[in-house]
């Protein structure tokens, strides 16, 4: 679908981007949709990858990684998930707690909430990965001369394929990456041709918490489904921190009656179909009764990994087979 | 205090009918008003149809009628006895203790009922096909075993069974089990937002099982209060004019804040910890009508029930159909209306 020599172009030009601010909204800015025609490419993979240092414009500003990592520490799930899919696995020497997947990523106790400098410092890596600085991590490392890579919660599905290309420049693996990236958004692509127009005039409602949390549109979660042509029921709420997070009411879900009900506090909440048609005044709602209640799994859900397409995946069968049912 | 003001001690009848009635009007509201676009006559025609030999026909379809009687009454229901009841508490803490500044968590009791529920949250087992949910219960045992806590630790201080020694009891016990819950929400990270969510307070997903679970508590717990709203007088006087009278201070106090206790951990277990509703309102009582508890304690039931159930109307208002944590609204519009109270108020707290 893309080639592979646009693409590459595309990084080079991320690598040679530099922006003066250091603010995490700035990975958005940078050109990452390989959607220009044609560019010359003047390297090989090969030479590509072995080239270090590279200077890559993370979250917290340009971070210069001077040889090819061997000494990997991820704080951030997504980041874990996303260094094992384009093949720095082996690189990686520790992640935090929460880092469930892939299953052999080597998993340690460390938090991704309260990280220590000093817990991260004793495996000495060579570059750490982290999704948000609760304090003073960021300085603390680099005052111990360690590289670290802000990759802060994707706002949009660009930000989501900046960041995984930036994680391949950085580990040696860009072309890993950019496949990672083409496969996604073709796979992507794919399930939403799948269904059609089917999903044209149907709702739906992404349940974060059981608590009734949900995600706009505007939510990079939001921004995924929007291409099936599925339309969002938070869609109407206001929203005064922008970030597509609000808390609905109860009594404004039962009465849009949305036709997917999609949970994603299968695991944090313990939610499923069951539960969901025992809530009061739930049992009448037509995905209720008509099986439109999708369980995901929260932890793709909360994350910005290639997984995302299972999400997608989960979202577009239980819609195909919704529409089977009333043709 | 100015418990002698003679004309302050009796109840005068209107002022409980007018706080009854302000109390049915919220009541009203709150089933009138909500996200869900549904008139007014199709809420008053599905009540009247419930009603037997009226032979009324309800003008609701299936799913406006369980929004109505499934989603929206429960929760005003449940607003209603939180509110009521932590009122009431906060009032028996208030003169219990002669200070102004107590409420219903000052023994940890909020303090307990959070450690409760993030030892629920963090290690409960998957609950999901339980006849009970064991967050409420272990909330609720989290409540009781806190201000137990503080109590022995007071009771057994050397110097004397006070009042003083209670208070600084709990604030070492409240301290303590405050800092074992951070400490355990933040080992078990994962389970912070739902922690969070739980301790900011809601009765967004009230139904009629939490107003049954609660309801025998705040009843019972309430009428004790109520009946005892003249010892709450002679206690505010002081230890040593409550013993001249025949009566053992430390025997009360237990009693009272047993009562005050089992009430405030039933609905905390179910709401969360809604704050500021238990010191505001009966102090905007107290310096709008009287200081004797007496006035104080039925007034702040029926009022506490009132402010509650709209501060909730608020929170699912004002940003509909986005909810606002009702802690927030409490305190957001609680703060500023007691203010106006405290700034209009003629000196009837010493």
């Amino acid at each position: 679908m893309f080639k592979r020599t646009t693409l590459l172009a595309m990084a080079l030009a991320l690598v040679a981007v530099s922006c003066s601010s250091n603010d995490a909204a700035d990975a958005t800015t940078l050109p990452t949709q390989a959607t220009t025609t044609s560019a010359p490419a003047s390297t090989t993979t090969e030479a590509m990858e072995s080239r270090f240092p590279v200077t890559i414009e993370a979250g917290n500003g340009a971070v210069t990684v001077e040889a090819r990592p061997e000494r990997i520490v991820s704080i951030s799930p997504t980041s874990t998930e996303v260094l094992f899919a384009i093949g720095a696995g082996d690189q990686v020497v520790a992640v935090d707690s929460l880092s469930n997947y892939p299953p052999e990523a080597p998993i340690t106790e460390m938090s991704a909430w309260t990280p220590s400098i000093e817990a991260i410092a004793e495996y000495d890596p060579d570059l750490v990965f982290i999704s948000f600085d609760p304090g003073d991590l960021i300085a603390g490392l680099e005052a111990l001369s360690i590289p670290v890579i802000l990759h802060g919660t994707a706002l949009s599905l660009e930000d989501a394929y900046t960041q995984w290309e930036q994680t391949g420049i950085a580990t040696g693996h860009t072309s890993e990456a950019l496949d990672v990236v083409s496969d996604t958004q073709s796979r992507l692509v794919d399930a939403v041709e799948s269904i059609a127009n089917d999903a044209q005039g149907l709702t739906y409602y992404y349940e974060l918490e059981d608590v009734l949390y949900t995600a706009t549109s505007a939510s990079f979660i939001g921004q995924v489904i929007a291409p099936t042509g599925l339309s969002n029921i938070a869609d109407e709420a206001p929203d005064p921190d922008g970030f597509g997070y609000p808390q609905l009411s109860q009594e404004f879900i039962v009465e849009s009656d949305p036709t997917l009900i999609l949970l994603a506090d299968t695991i944090c909440c313990g939610q499923s179909s069951e539960t969901v048609a025992a809530r009061p005044g739930w049992g009448s709602m037509t995905a209720v009764t008509n099986g439109g209640v999708v369980e995901l799994n929260d932890d793709i859900a909360s994350r910005w990994s290639p997984r995302v397409v299972e999400l997608l995946d989960a979202i577009v069968e239980a819609l195909s087979s919704l529409v089977a049912v009333d043709g | 205090m100015n418990a002698g003001r003679p004309s302050g001690l009796r109840l005068p009848w209107w002022w409980i009918a007018g706080a009854t009635l302000l109390l049915l009007v919220t009541v009203i509201a709150g089933a009138m008003i909500g996200p869900a676009s549904i008139s007014p006559w199709g809420i008053i025609s599905s009540t009247l149809s419930r009603i037997p030999f009226l032979n009324v026909e309800s003008s609701l379809d299936t799913r406006a009628d369980d929004i109505v009687w499934q989603i929206r009454m429960p929760r005003v229901v449940l607003g209603v006895l939180v509110g009521s009841m932590l009122s009431v508490a906060g009032s028996a803490y208030q003169g219990v203790f002669r200070n102004p500044l107590a409420d219903p968590y000052l023994l940890g009791a909020g303090a307990g009922a959070g450690l409760g529920a993030t030892l629920a949250i963090a290690y409960g087992p998957d609950a999901s096909g339980w006849f009970i949910d064991p967050l409420p219960l272990a909330a609720f045992i989290g409540a009781i075993v806190g201000v137990a806590l503080a109590y022995v630790l007071g009771y057994t201080v050397r110097s004397g069974r006070t009042a003083v020694t209670l208070i600084l009891a709990g604030v070492a016990v409240a301290a303590f089990l405050t800092a074992l819950q951070t400490f355990l929400q933040q080992r078990e990270s994962d389970t912070l937002r739902e922690v969070y969510g739980w301790i900011l307070g809601s009765l967004t997903t009230a139904g009629w099982s939490e107003v049954r679970l609660v309801l025998p508590y705040v009843v019972g717990c309430s009428v004790v209060l109520v009946a005892f709203r003249r010892l709450l007088d002679v206690m505010s006087v002081g230890d040593s004019e409550a013993s001249t009278l025949g009566l053992h201070p430390s025997r009360i106090r237990l009693l009272l804040i047993g009562f005050a206790t089992l009430g405030t951990a039933a609905v905390v277990a179910v709401s969360g910890l809604i704050g500021f509703v238990g010191i505001i309102v009966p102090h905007t009582v107290r310096l709008m009508t009287s200081a004797s508890y007496r006035v104080i304690v039925p007034l702040s039931l029926l009022i506490g029930g009132s402010f509650l159930v709209l501060a909730d109307i608020v929170a699912r208002t004002v940003q509909s159909p986005t909810e606002i944590p009702i802690g927030v609204v409490t305190a957001l519009v609680g703060a500023p209306f007691f203010a106006v109270v405290l700034r209009r108020s003629k000196g009837i707290v010493s």
